[in-house]
């Protein structure tokens, strides 16, 4: 199965560069944007077809690697 | 003092670090590549700055999964010395041998200039030569130097005298927090910073306070 991984700054945690997007989409006109945080998406193929350990073993991918959780969280999703 | 310096992808740091320290302990440090299993026998291992596997995922991240990083760790917990330097103390984060994380600059900028830095702390194999509120200045050059960690751990680090190197008030490149431009751990013989002293020891480089960095060392550990 397949497992799309997303990785953002945890709330609270200053995202400099989601602002600097927020500033640019104002500047080229879109008024109403608010506040604009930024992430990764990670894609993963995984040769498991059963979502219950598919999803544990990206879990522990996130937690020892693709995320660090000092200052961000992640989502997983499994198609 | 017998020293190592871990040679990771992307190190740029790497030959900084060898002839500080060839210069100032009159032996050449052990080069060691990142692939490699073990550490040679030595008093201090130096993690040295640069863009380790092209800073992918995030700055230090890949690095803190090397072969060579299970035998820094483990000789860490042993006692041995560690200094990581500027990508270094990402990778001390990231190999979670130092509290907190290192993000982007609150700028945005890629900072390169020289810092003044308050020593807050001289007791510690690191800091020894120096007096505790001295002035020193090493040059900084990062885009992701911003020190962050919970409100707690902060007051930890405070604390327990942790927090080795401040950025001088109004002198803060990165928007770290509390102005922190190097931290130990609980055992104090892991110190990750990411102002550079190792390009401070010669006077053709502008300035020689890190020298004492060494000297610390030198005396401390020989």
């Amino acid at each position: 199965m397949k497992a799309r991984v997303f990785v953002t700054l945890k709330n609270g945690v200053l995202d400099p560069q989601g602002k600097a997007i927020g500033h640019a989409l104002n500047n080229l006109g879109f008024a109403s944007v608010g506040e604009v945080r930024q992430g990764k998406v990670i894609d993963i193929e995984l040769a498991e077809n059963d979502p219950a350990r598919a999803r544990a073993s990206v879990k522990e991918m996130c937690e020892k690697l693709l995320a660090n959780t000092v200052i961000e969280k992640y989502e997983i999703e499994l198609k | 003092m017998k020293s190592a310096v871990i040679v990771f992808p992307a190190s740029n740091c790497d030959r900084d670090a060898q002839t500080a320290l060839t210069q100032l302990t009159g032996t050449k440090p052990h080069m060691v590549w990142h692939g490699d299993t073990q550490v040679p026998e030595v008093d201090l291992i130096v993690l040295p700055g640069g863009f380790s596997y092209g800073d992918y995922l995030r700055c230090g991240a890949m690095a803190a999964q090397s072969h060579i990083m299970r035998d820094v760790k483990r000789k860490a917990e042993q006692g041995v010395a560690v200094l990581g330097i500027c990508n270094g103390f990402q990778i001390l984060t990231e190999a979670g041998l130092l509290p907190g994380a290192l993000m982007r600059n609150a700028e945005l900028k890629f900072v390169c200039r020289p810092v003044e830095l308050v020593v807050e702390e001289s007791q510690s194999v690191f800091t020894r030569r120096y007096s505790k509120g001295e002035r020193v200045r090493f040059p900084v050059a990062h885009g992701e130097g911003n020190y962050f960690a919970g409100e707690a751990i902060l007051d930890r680090l405070e604390g327990e005298g942790r927090v080795l190197f401040r950025y001088a008030p109004g002198d803060n490149p990165n928007g770290s927090a509390r102005d922190i431009a190097g931290i130990l751990n609980e055992k104090r013989n892991v110190l990750g910073l990411m102002p550079h002293p190792e390009r401070s020891c010669d006077p053709l480089l502008g300035s020689t306070s890190g020298r004492a960095l060494f000297q610390s060392l030198i005396d401390n550990l020989s």
